[in-house]
């Protein structure tokens, strides 16, 4: 059953309205989860898992014990033209939360949602990469709620857990405000931005009904999900490019990388010439690789998790 | 006066971006006033440009006090100006969310980084800021309740008012904010424009600025003495939202004096032309804030008042 969380009246003939699924199943289990995505209006790696949720729920209503709420678009204003943050406001809802309930439009649309969303018993706030880097599918989780997440990261058959992140763990994101208020909220993360890659989508949905299970939310069968590598930020290489040009990559994303492997070149078009050659300092995983070709001093090229190899 | 590279950024296709420092007098770091970091501070250009040929025509008049330094920096994101963004980048990264910087970062924290280090040391910053909500204000210096913000000094601009307010988690990450961290006397001085040149309060802004600097002895220059500032807590100001969206008719401008019931806009219905909302004034006060576009969504802040306690 869909409903709207919130509305208001916006200049010319549209109403600008967030809207969620209430999936309820066929048992008398009180448990409710919560996914929320499209906080920014050009990450659609959410949109597939909000599908494929709703969809599985839908044809087996007998298996689910509980509630799922799922709130495919946070900032549907973003999304409709595919803007990372709030269109002609021009901030970033997830620098806006908790909201202000007498606040200005958007700052009561987030307290809205934070009013939403509070009783859940957990949430998952999906995200993709934004269009800049690609990201393999991963947990990210802020050290001060660590101990309570970690048992819940694990369950979601991501290939990481990263533990202390920054921005999108940070202080006025929806995240932390739904940790604050107790409800464990979890940042899921995944692809690059405006596209969607199935295979990660199709990765974190049967991690999301692993965890259903263990919430016992569900009774189907759920698949074999992998235990992910947990790293915190000192195990984590960030390589950026120290020139500007335009940066080739000479690996594929989601590769194991020696030291001293080459990951790409930063080429100068108009010259013809390489000029800088970007080499990898750590060998591990690179789990996150540049998209988009454009780079100025900088520039995050790769992240590399550390002591990582294939075995 | 000399003029120092702050910064310096490479692109591509562009010329480089270097961010000029306009120094006048020799001694103390005793006053840095710095410019745009965002590409829509028009006005805060101007104000810049000014205050270096004021500057400029005192130094070769003897009028810079002995001893003392002053640092005007015009601006800071010239490139976002030249391709009319708001922000850094393809990233749309904003550099006043960027501080203390990072020489090892992103882009924009490189630069935030790089400037920050040449002006952090002097003992009064002048930052010419614009908000985040487009609109017209009343002139004034606005602070950050950091322990260390200092009212008293503020007053010595010589503005009608001083705004005090509690900063949020990501303000922490401003200049002002950052300055005050390293015990530079922080200031923003806001007037009534953004996007365009008012030559009227421009010239109210050089000149309060030229205040401050004679009345700390940093300067020797022949003002008038201002106004005595009216000290406002941000909490404080009547925020008046309106109830529906449509064409804004403003009625009144900031800085006009209202009464109760004062007849302060109206929201005209964008398809039949009627008066669909009279927005009127909750209480005795002064326009502190307007809204100015003609179009304005539901729940949108029309005006902010500052309460007028004795008739």
């Amino acid at each position: 059953m869909t409903e709207e969380i919130f509305s208001i009246e916006m200049p010319v003939g549209e109403r600008l309205i967030i809207r969620k699924n209430r999936i309820k199943g066929e048992g008398t289990g009180e448990k409710r989860l919560a996914v929320v995505t499209g906080i920014h209006g050009d990450e659609f790696e959410g949109q597939y898992i909000c599908y494929e949720i709703a969809r599985r729920l839908h044809e087996n209503p007998e298996l689910l014990d509980g509630t799922v709420d799922i709130y495919p678009a946070l900032n549907p204003l973003g999304m409709d033209i595919a803007d990372r943050n709030i269109p002609k406001l021009n901030m970033d809802l997830n620098r806006m939360f908790p909201g202000k309930e007498n606040g200005t439009t958007m700052e009561r649309a987030a307290a809205a949602i934070i009013g939403d969303l509070a009783g859940a018993d957990l949430c998952l706030d999906v995200h993709a990469s934004d269009i800049f880097v690609k990201e393999i599918p991963q947990v990210r989780v802020s050290e001060e709620f660590a101990e309570k997440l970690l048992p819940y990261a694990r369950l979601l058959n991501t290939d990481i857990v990263w533990m202390n992140a920054t921005a999108t763990v940070h202080e006025s994101t929806l995240a932390h405000s739904m940790n604050m208020l107790g409800v464990p909220t979890l940042v899921v993360e995944m692809g690059v931005g405006t596209r969607i890659d199935r295979g990660y989508g199709k990765q974190v949905i049967d991690g999301i009904f692993n965890l259903m299970k263990e919430l016992g939310m569900w009774r189907g069968e759920v698949p074999k999900t992998q235990f992910p590598v947990i790293s915190t930020d000192g195990e984590v290489e960030f390589i950026r490019s120290h020139t500007t040009g335009v940066f080739l990559p000479a690996i594929e994303h989601n590769h194991y990388v020696k030291k001293g492997s080459r990951l790409g070149s930063v080429v100068s078009p108009l010259e013809g010439k390489v000029l800088e050659e970007i080499i990898a300092e750590k060998s591990g995983l690179v789990f996150t690789l540049r998209e988009y070709p454009f780079v100025y001093e900088g520039a995050l090229l790769a992240r590399i998790l550390m002591e990582v190899d294939k075995n | 006066m000399f003029i120092d590279e702050i910064y310096k950024v490479e692109a591509p296709y562009r010329e480089p971006m270097v961010v000029k420092g306009y120094r006048f007098g020799k001694g103390d770091k005793a006053a840095c006033i710095l410019g745009p970091m965002r590409g829509n501070e028009i006005q805060q250009l101007y104000i810049c440009s000014q205050m270096v040929r004021v500057l400029k025509e005192l130094e070769g008049n003897g009028c810079i006090s002995a001893g003392k330094e002053v640092l005007v920096v015009p601006v800071v994101n010239s490139y976002a100006m030249n391709v009319g963004k708001r922000f850094w980048g393809v990233e749309g990264v904003d550099i006043n969310r960027r501080f203390p910087g990072n020489s090892y970062g992103e882009t924009a924290a490189r630069i935030a980084g790089g400037v920050f280090e040449k002006i952090k040391d002097y003992s009064y910053g002048i930052q010419l800021a614009s908000f985040y909500m487009t609109g017209e204000f009343v002139p004034h210096i606005r602070m950050m309740e950091t322990g260390y913000q200092n009212a008293s000094l503020a007053n010595l601009f010589g503005l009608p008012y001083v705004v005090i307010r509690k900063p949020k988690p990501i303000d922490t990450k401003t200049l002002n904010y950052n300055w005050q961290d390293e015990m530079t006397a922080a200031f923003s001085l806001y007037t009534n424009k953004n996007s365009e040149v008012d030559e009227a309060s421009a010239n109210q802004a050089v000149a309060a600025v030229l205040r401050f600097l004679t009345r700390m002895g940093i300067i020797r220059y022949e003002s008038h003495s201002g106004y005595i500032s009216h000290v406002i807590m941000e909490d404080d100001l009547t925020n008046i939202h309106v109830t529906s969206g449509g064409i804004f008719r403003g009625l009144v401008r900031a800085g006009e004096d209202v009464r109760y019931g004062h007849k302060m806009a109206e929201i005209i219905d964008p398809y039949e032309g009627g008066v669909k909302e009279t927005i009127v004034a909750p209480t005795d006060g002064i326009v502190f804030f307007t809204h100015t576009e003609d179009l304005i969504t539901e729940n949108d802040m029309a005006y902010r008042l500052i309460h007028r306690l004795h008739a």
